[in-house]
């Protein structure tokens, strides 16, 4: 099975790199832009036949691994 | 005093630690391979780099290494631990430190001295130097920016595990002085008990009069005293 885990900065965490890219963004005329944030996607295949129990196992590598709950929130996607 | 630094996939500034402990303060000094479990030292340098990488985050594969298994037993013996640049970011990943290492928030890496002032002598690092202490090192990271919660920053601070604080020359904290946004102008900290302490700037790079700048060492000189006389 094949997940999508997307990790983002919390939203009170300053994210320099999505606001650099926002200023880009505005210096190309998409003067409505509110906001901009940069995150990563991690693409995870695993080998489990239970959809359950295969979901629960990547939130666990996202607990222990692919986040940090200090600053990152994340969330999975079954692909 | 054996004096252990810590290698893993990517370290880059283990070398320069090894000659701060054998060759400046004549420690008896080893490298300990991260798929050790076993740390025979009563000081452990974790050093500066690239560890794996710094892929997904600063620090985050590091944390899982078997020797970071043994280092957090060493370190609940309330022997001291110092973690260095990457070191430091390895330290807050494993949960020895409390924070985050963002990237700066000039978006840039930062290679050039800062002042850092000593806002804590509650480490064995610092427990000799007066607070207000002000040392000059350098700083070379993208990803320096201490991030901590308000109620977080409220118990260290007023535990006294904020160690190190970025400042001017004069010693005052000001945004200015502050090089890469980090909350409370935070350069340092330590746990708890005091004997694991963390920090972005090199001590091991102002050492030596050769070096120009002999700042870095009086983090250990106290250290090195203690252990001689016990």
């Amino acid at each position: 099975m094949k997940f999508l885990v997307r990790v983002m900065p919390k939203a009170d965490v300053l994210d320099p790199q999505g606001e650099a890219v926002g200023k880009a963004l505005r210096k190309l005329a998409f003067s409505s832009l509110t906001s901009v944030r940069v995150g990563k996607s991690i693409e995870i295949d695993i080998q489990e036949p239970d959809a359950r129990l295969a979901e629960a196992k990547v939130k666990t590598m996202a607990d222990k691994l692919l986040c940090n709950a200090n600053v990152e929130t994340y969330s999975i996607q079954a692909l | 005093m054996k004096i252990g630094v810590l290698v893993f996939p990517g370290s880059n500034c283990d070398y320069d630690c090894y000659h701060l402990a054998a060759q400046v303060l004549g420690a008896e000094a080893s490298f300990i391979w991260h798929e050790e479990s076993h740390i025979n030292a009563d000081l452990v340098i974790v050093p500066g780099g690239f560890s794996y990488g710094d892929y997904l985050r600063c620090g985050a594969i590091a944390r899982f290494t078997p020797v970071m298994e043994a280092l957090r037993n060493f370190s609940d013996l309330g022997k001291p631990v110092i973690g260095i640049c990457n070191g430091f970011q390895i330290l807050v990943e494993s949960g020895l430190l409390s924070g985050t290492l963002l990237r700066n928030t000039g978006l840039r890496f930062l290679c050039k001295d800062v002042y850092l002032r000593v806002d804590s002598n509650a480490t064995p690092f610092t427990s000799h130097l007066a607070l207000g202490s002000i040392l000059r090192m350098p700083i070379a990271h993208n990803e320096g920016n201490y991030f901590v919660s308000r109620d977080e920053y409220s118990r260290l601070n007023s535990n006294h595990q904020i160690v190190l604080r970025y400042c001017d020359a004069s010693g005052a904290s000001r945004a200015e002085s502050n090089p890469n946004g980090s909350y409370e102008h935070i350069a340092g900290v330590c746990n708890a008990r005091g004997n694991v302490l963390g920090m972005m700037p090199h001590p091991e790079r102002a050492s030596e009069v050769l070096l120009g700048n002999q700042d870095g060492l009086r983090l250990f000189t106290g250290l090195l005293k203690q252990t001689v006389l016990a």
